[in-house]
């Protein structure tokens, strides 16, 4: 079957304004081809400029990169072009709650809801924004990171059965994946034990992990709870088991408070 | 088995702290080949490394992150190193708690290079 990201770019390359820069983009930011779909994203912007999805269509591939101030320009000029558009209130949405700003967050994506009342991701996002917004309010700490720079989002606390505990992780899109990171990771623990006491390692202490785009780490910081950490791919591997020490500590005297 | 997979295998058992090093099959952790497994039954670490391997890589794509390229799991007694080569193949190193973790990333990584 022939590549259709290499029958789009040919499709391009022969009519420059072919409107099928728009899945050409996109299928690039799903491979994470993000340079590639980049400068396709900015070369629609530049032909289409009154064009909505060219501008929600840069605001995503911006958000993959991690360029969260222009994403939410692209987001919002998107919506004064064509205010009724569900992608970019969901975009602002999520860059809102990634930013902490949690109140903004939930505005956004009840406005995103009211277009999109069948979408189980925004019904599931506004749960956990509005159980944060609740929490803020009565003045629970809802995440033993709260306050760490740079942490949030990234870091996450979950229990030996899949289920998030605390923090949060966001894919690189800014979609909140903990969920799902969670159920992935339900006997995490067990497994890394068995693996351990099998080889005669001892106890096992942490799961470090490495990749192009990222790297994690996972510890426990008490008994059943597992402690998952995110950094950047270019974070020093040895500076990581200092960061889960910290934030290990930190886990333990918020679990201290809330149990 | 193929020079160069000899030379991956050998390259990381020569690493200072590396009690075994061994090629896994991701798909099914079965032992490729394995090299200087002293007082070490290569099927079980091999079957655990995949398993481990396995269920990290569903994690990251979940996260939305590139596959992992190597995961190291540290225990009080030593360590497994697991880096990913392509082909479907694991390059799995066991070492002792005093091994020089930095030499072995690297012999690791540089022999997984090898396997694509």
């Amino acid at each position: 079957m022939t590549d259709p990201i290499e029958a789009w770019t040919a499709e391009l390359s022969a009519d420059p304004d072919s409107m099928v820069f728009l899945p050409l983009g996109e299928a690039l930011r799903r491979r994470r081809l993000l340079d590639g779909a980049l400068a396709v994203a900015r070369g629609g912007v530049q032909r289409y400029p009154e064009l909505a999805d060219a501008h929600d269509l840069l605001a995503r591939v911006l958000s993959d990169r991690g360029e969260g101030d222009a994403a939410f320009d692209a987001w919002t000029t998107a919506l004064r072009l064509q205010p009724e558009m569900v992608g970019p209130l969901k975009g602002i949405g999520f860059l809102c709650y990634r930013m902490g700003e949690f109140g903004r967050a939930l505005r956004q994506l009840e406005a995103a809801a009211a277009l999109a009342p069948d979408d189980p991701s925004l019904a599931v996002a506004i749960q956990r924004v509005r159980a944060r917004v609740e929490q803020e309010a009565l003045g629970v700490p809802a995440d033993p990171f709260e306050g760490t720079e740079g942490w949030h989002g990234v870091t996450m606390l979950l229990d030996s059965r899949g289920r998030r505990l605390a923090g949060s992780l966001l894919a690189p899109d800014g979609e909140d994946r903990s969920d799902a990171i969670a159920a992935r990771l339900a006997g995490v623990s067990r497994e890394a034990s068995r693996a351990a006491v099998l080889l005669d390692l001892g106890y096992w202490q942490a799961i470090q992990v490495e990749g192009s785009s990222a790297q994690m780490v996972l510890t426990e910081p008490a008994k059943d709870v597992v402690l998952v950490i995110q950094r950047p791919a270019d974070t020093p591997s040895g500076r990581l088991p200092l960061v889960a020490d910290r934030a290990g500590a930190l886990a333990r005297r918020w679990l201290e408070r809330v149990t | 088995m193929s020079g160069f997979l000899v030379e991956a295998l050998d390259q990381l058992s020569r690493a200072d702290g590396v009690r075994g090093a061994l090629l896994v099959s991701a798909d099914d952790g079965l032992v490729v080949a394995e090299a200087a497994m002293e007082g070490i039954e290569a099927a079980p670490v091999a079957a655990l490394a995949a398993s481990l391997a396995g269920r990290l890589l569903k994690v990251a794509e979940t996260a939305g992150q590139a596959p992992p390229a190597l995961i190291h799991l540290e225990a009080t007694e030593g360590g497994l190193f697991i880096a990913v080569g392509e082909g479907g193949l694991l390059l799995v190193a066991i070492t002792t708690p005093d091994a020089n973790a930095g030499e072995v990333r690297l012999a690791l990584l540089d022999g997984a290079g090898r396997l694509s």
